[in-house]
């Protein structure tokens, strides 16, 4: 019945789809992606989350966007679209930042990579990659500068872990030693050249991600030498479960959840990197409004002190049972080893050692402000 | 055969052993296997009633939070408190990581349940698709 075919939404697949069902992970919708949530093979959720902390864990991110703006203008029109000032870049350094509405809430975040003199990748959200592109191209118009979705050109590999840099080292002549965090590079990758290399992740730890051609045969194979070069690491795959674990325990914003287009850079608490002092940008005077007006909510860790676990959209009530605020996201986290969560809450709850409840199944359960992030990587001695 | 012939299973993957009116439940394999790294498990007071079909409690996983649904309706005589601290044990041996004891209100209710074979071959359909 094509007329009911036409209505069913495709789910999209990654190249590396039939390689995640090979190695038997468990797949589940994520965004209209069927991606692998978890690798049983590897231990599960708890396993590939501890890799990553201690050793090294690779996550095939292909689902993410890319938007690229090149041209004389590019500059101009990166500063006019995002949040963080991006004439700091130099060629080949990366920034967090964010896309915003004129009310200051969100687009989307985004990483702005500058790979050249006036070119600028912008890596995006799988879940608003046609939104964010849009968004973009109707924006930067009045600007000369080309504005490119790239999303389906690559495989992008995430390679995460303090051992990450002695994995990905044994499969490029890149110096990864001289590339520091949130810095790009390329070079020959699985003796593909030119490759994208980009000191990034969404772990908490250190890593790269790396971008290659979006060919099946291409991405299975820099999947399979990469899990094989990183064996006598102890390199597991990894899923979106432990992808959403870690960034969790490192309070990284999920858009949907931290971030959405109802919540505003000061109550997400993103504010350095939000630079008013550059020049104009979508967003910066509602947000300059919003800053005069004083923050209403805002976003905080807990920890439960009781037994239970906070998710995403439970309520936050104070000690007398009213409703004060919602949990953004919360988990188990696997490597602290507590039941945490982020939640908005009005700012007189937000201070360290305030004791709200979060209700579970009815029941008021307590749990107490903690210091974010919860989990900050080692400094290097 | 991993599925003990002398369990009696639900649709929703609880199991219950029944020795005249005493019973034990638990949760099966394949309900570990689909709900990955359990890490809360929340079970009603002894004492308390569980009624065949309804809920008597939650496990939740890193990724998932799922109801427990009584086999059969009885009164509560006794839990498994090792869960609260290391519910980890559901996901080693689920068959063994009991959760519940209770005292069966009418043991004839186990023979509406599902036997291993029938659970297997309900599982290979649920699993297949």
């Amino acid at each position: 019945m094509p007329a009911v075919e036409a209505t069913t939404p495709t789910i999209r697949k990654t190249a590396l789809n039939a390689v995640h069902r090979r190695m038997g992970a468990k797949m589940v919708e994520f965004n209209g992606w069927d991606m692998p949530v978890e690798y049983p093979s590897a231990g599960g959720i708890i396993a590939e989350h501890n890799a990553v902390r201690s050793g090294v864990g690779i996550f095939d991110v292909s689902h993410m966007g890319d938007i690229r703006l090149a041209g004389s203008d590019a500059l101009a029109a990166v500063q006019h679209i995002s949040m963080n000032d991006a004439s700091r870049l130099a060629i080949g350094q990366a920034q967090y930042s964010a896309l915003l509405y004129p009310q200051g809430s969100f687009v989307d975040d985004v990483i702005v990579h500058r790979l050249g003199e006036d070119d600028y990748l912008l890596v995006i959200n799988a879940g608003t990659r046609e939104k964010d592109f849009n968004w973009v191209r109707d924006n930067t118009r009045q600007f000369h500068c080309k504005v490119e979705n790239l999303s389906d050109d690559f495989t992008q590999i995430a390679i995460q872990g303090p051992k990450g840099v002695n994995l990905l080292q044994k499969l490029t002549d890149a110096d990864l030693s001289a590339v520091k965090f949130y810095w790009v590079t390329r070079g020959t990758v699985c003796g593909l050249k030119n490759i994208l290399i980009a000191r990034t992740g969404y772990t908490a730890e250190d890593g790269f991600e790396i971008y290659v051609p979006a060919e099946e045969a291409t991405s299975a194979m820099v999947w399979n030498k990469v899990l094989e070069a990183g064996k006598e690491l102890g390199v597991v795959p990894c899923g979106l479960g432990a992808r959403n674990t870690l960034r969790l325990e490192g309070k990284l914003p999920l858009y949907g959840h931290e971030i959405s287009d109802t919540i505003n850079v000061w109550e997400a608490g993103l504010d350095r990197f939000c630079k008013m002092e550059k020049s104009e940008f979508i967003g910066r005077d509602a947000l300059e409004k919003a800053k005069a007006g004083g923050l209403q909510r805002t976003l905080v860790g807990l920890e439960m002190v009781e037994r239970g676990i906070a998710r995403d959209g439970y309520k936050v009530l104070d000690e007398s049972g009213r409703e004060i605020g919602y949990v953004t996201s919360g988990s188990f986290a696997p490597f602290l080893k507590k039941n945490i969560a982020l939640a908005y809450v009005p700012t007189q709850f937000s201070a360290v050692g305030s004791t709200v409840k979060v209700e579970i199944r009815g029941q008021g359960v307590r749990a107490q402000v903690v210091p974010t992030p919860f989990y900050k990587r080692p400094k290097k001695a | 055969m991993p599925y003990p012939t002398d369990f009696r299973y639900t649709k929703e993957h609880e199991w219950i052993k029944a020795d005249g009116k005493n019973a034990t439940i638990g949760i099966t394999v394949y309900a570990q296997e689909s709900l990955g790294d359990i890490v809360f498990v929340e079970l009603p007071k002894v004492g308390s009633e569980i009624t065949a079909g309804k809920t008597f409690g939650t496990v939740e996983s890193v990724k998932a939070v799922s109801d427990l649904y009584a086999p059969a309706s009885g009164t509560v005589t006794e839990i498994n408190g090792e869960l609260a601290t290391a519910p980890e044990k559901i996901n080693k041996d689920a068959h063994s990581a009991w959760m519940l004891k209770v005292t069966l209100k009418n043991p004839s209710e186990l023979n509406s349940l599902l036997s291993a074979a029938d659970y297997e071959k309900f599982i290979a359909e649920e699993g297949g698709h």
